[in-house]
């Protein structure tokens, strides 16, 4: 069945089962025909050759397809690329600048938090995901329960103690057990 | 996974229509439950309705000093919500007791009410499961249960509902806001889930092509505060074994007003009518919560695996309680 736009005609688009989306990865926009089945994992790694996000479990468990999409860190293996067209998709390879290690990456490597290294690229993008989150005051269920904000404003950033780092990276899993050397580095980047 | 088609959803009454026109659709939000039995086989929609871009995604004070959420506020944009916190921090602190960071960003207050049991068998498609299949069986009732339930059960299923967030809204007196093909309805929280009975196919009393579009938290009762907390068998990232949503208010040592629900231990979020008849009235005491609980869980019939959770529920109960009674006092 031939391809339509992902927002096309709702009575026409309902039989098609495969859309025309268009992603930005990584700052480039790339515009691919995918059919509704494709993960938006799937379409970076088989469709476009982007390789940094791991396929682990593939069932939303493991944390080493974490992307950063619209800003905010998701997992790649459950998002249906037709249902995200026209997000801004970020990967560990797009998260270093000219040439240098974002932060998070260069902290990785000076505490040498990884050893077979395929979580590595989903645990950093949940660290910088973390980062955004704890700037922003979201809490975790390690956060004290502060003073209510009830005026307007924004809200206080969290502290990253280690056991807010132990939480809120909960989800990014290391079979070769480097935790405690992740949990070191992201402190390591933590303000 | 089957073929598919994709709308974007351009109005709720544009949803509610395809879906009319489809009957084999399935709406989609943020997708973290049911992509997942996409792939396992356990769902086979015709097509999705994207519902995520819909104008459902803000937090709202009602008129009466109650909040309403749109059903696809992402569940760590309402457990960070300063009004969440400050006034329901049990809904906060079930959210954020739930799943993973990345998760939690995509999973919307609508989808989250929808997740279904993750039941081993429900989720083994190679496996009989009247939920899944109906009269198939139920290999749970004498195979792996240990996490699954002790109240409310039937011989057709003994599945638990996975949501932390329901335990809360359910003990917050939360209504679920409805849209049809003929109108607009509210259901409490604590009617929205069923019991499995001898139709365990069916988790909730949404009618066919019914949407959630929001849920309504009534003001917050005089002198109260609540609390959530969840025991689980790792410190993060898994379903409840036991869970429990309170919310209290003390005036001279007397229980004025008592909410209690447990999750983890039935096919909905447990609201605990008869220990809260118990509470109201009663010094605020740690025997007063004891006999409360144990009340409650005289209608427990554990199965052959999970017994422990009677004895845990009680326990959790007695200690969030007293601690809203300590921060009370």
């Amino acid at each position: 069945m031939e391809p339509t736009a992902g927002s096309g005609d709702p009575a026409d688009a309902a039989g098609a089962t495969a859309s025309v989306v268009t992603l930005h990865v990584n700052g480039v926009a790339r515009t691919l025909a995918v059919d509704h089945r494709t993960t938006l994992l799937d379409a970076l790694r088989e469709r476009l050759s982007v390789t940094g996000p791991k396929k682990g479990c593939d069932h939303g468990q493991c944390g080493a397809c974490t992307v950063l999409v619209d800003g905010r860190r998701m997992l790649a293996c459950l998002l249906p690329a037709v249902a995200w067209d026209g997000a801004r998709v970020l990967t560990a390879e797009g998260l270093s600048e000219g040439g240098r290690l974002h932060p998070v990456q260069a902290a990785f490597v000076a505490r040498d938090a990884l050893q077979c290294g395929y979580c590595t690229p989903g645990q950093v993008c949940s660290a910088v995901g973390v980062l955004s989150e704890a700037a922003e005051g979201h809490p975790s269920l390690a956060t004290p329960a502060g003073p209510a904000r009830t005026g307007g404003g924004l809200p206080p950033p969290v502290r990253l103690t280690p056991e807010e780092i132990r939480e809120r990276m909960s989800g990014n899993l290391c079979r070769c057990g480097a935790y405690a050397q992740i949990v070191a580095a992201v402190g390591d980047v933590a303000p | 996974m089957r073929p598919h088609g994709y709308v974007r959803a351009r109005s709720v009454a544009d949803a509610l229509a395809v879906h009319a026109a489809h009957p084999g659709a399935r709406y989609l939000a943020g997708g973290t439950n049911l992509v997942d039995l996409m792939k396992l086989g356990v769902a086979r929609p015709t097509v999705l309705i994207d519902v995520r871009r819909l104008p459902l995604d803000r937090v709202e004070e009602t008129a009466g000093g109650g909040l309403l959420v749109g059903a696809t506020v992402r569940n760590s944009d309402l457990a960070a919500h300063p009004l969440v916190r400050s006034r329901y921090p049990a809904l906060s602190q079930s959210l954020l007791s739930g799943a993973s960071g990345q998760l939690r960003n995509a999973a919307t207050t609508g989808g989250n009410l929808l997740q279904r049991t993750r039941c081993g068998y429900f989720q083994d498609v190679s496996k009989p499961c009247n939920k899944r299949e109906p009269g198939s069986g139920c290999p749970a009732v004498e195979g792996s249960h240990r996490e699954l339930a002790v109240l409310g059960h039937s011989p057709h299923c003994v599945a638990t509902h996975p949501s932390d967030m329901a335990v809360a809204l359910t003990a917050l007196d939360a209504s679920v806001h409805l849209r049809g093909v003929s109108g607009t309805r509210a259901l409490p929280v604590s009617e929205f889930h069923r019991l499995p009975g001898d139709r365990p196919e069916l988790d909730t009393r949404l009618r066919p092509g019914e949407l959630v579009v929001g849920v309504e938290l009534p003001p917050v009762p005089p002198g109260a505060r609540c609390a959530y907390r969840k025991v689980r068998d790792r410190a993060s990232c898994a379903f409840a074994l036991v869970s429990v949503a309170a919310r209290l208010a003390v005036e001279n040592g007397r229980i004025v007003h008592a909410a209690l629900a447990f999750g983890g231990l039935a096919h909905r979020p447990w609201r605990a009518w008869t220990a809260e008849e118990r509470l109201v009235g009663a010094p605020a005491t740690g025997a007063s919560f004891a006999r409360a609980a144990e009340a409650e869980l005289e209608a427990a019939e554990p199965l052959r695996d999970n017994a422990f959770k009677v004895r845990l529920a009680g326990d959790l109960a007695v200690q969030v309680l007293g601690t809203l009674a300590g921060e009370g006092a």
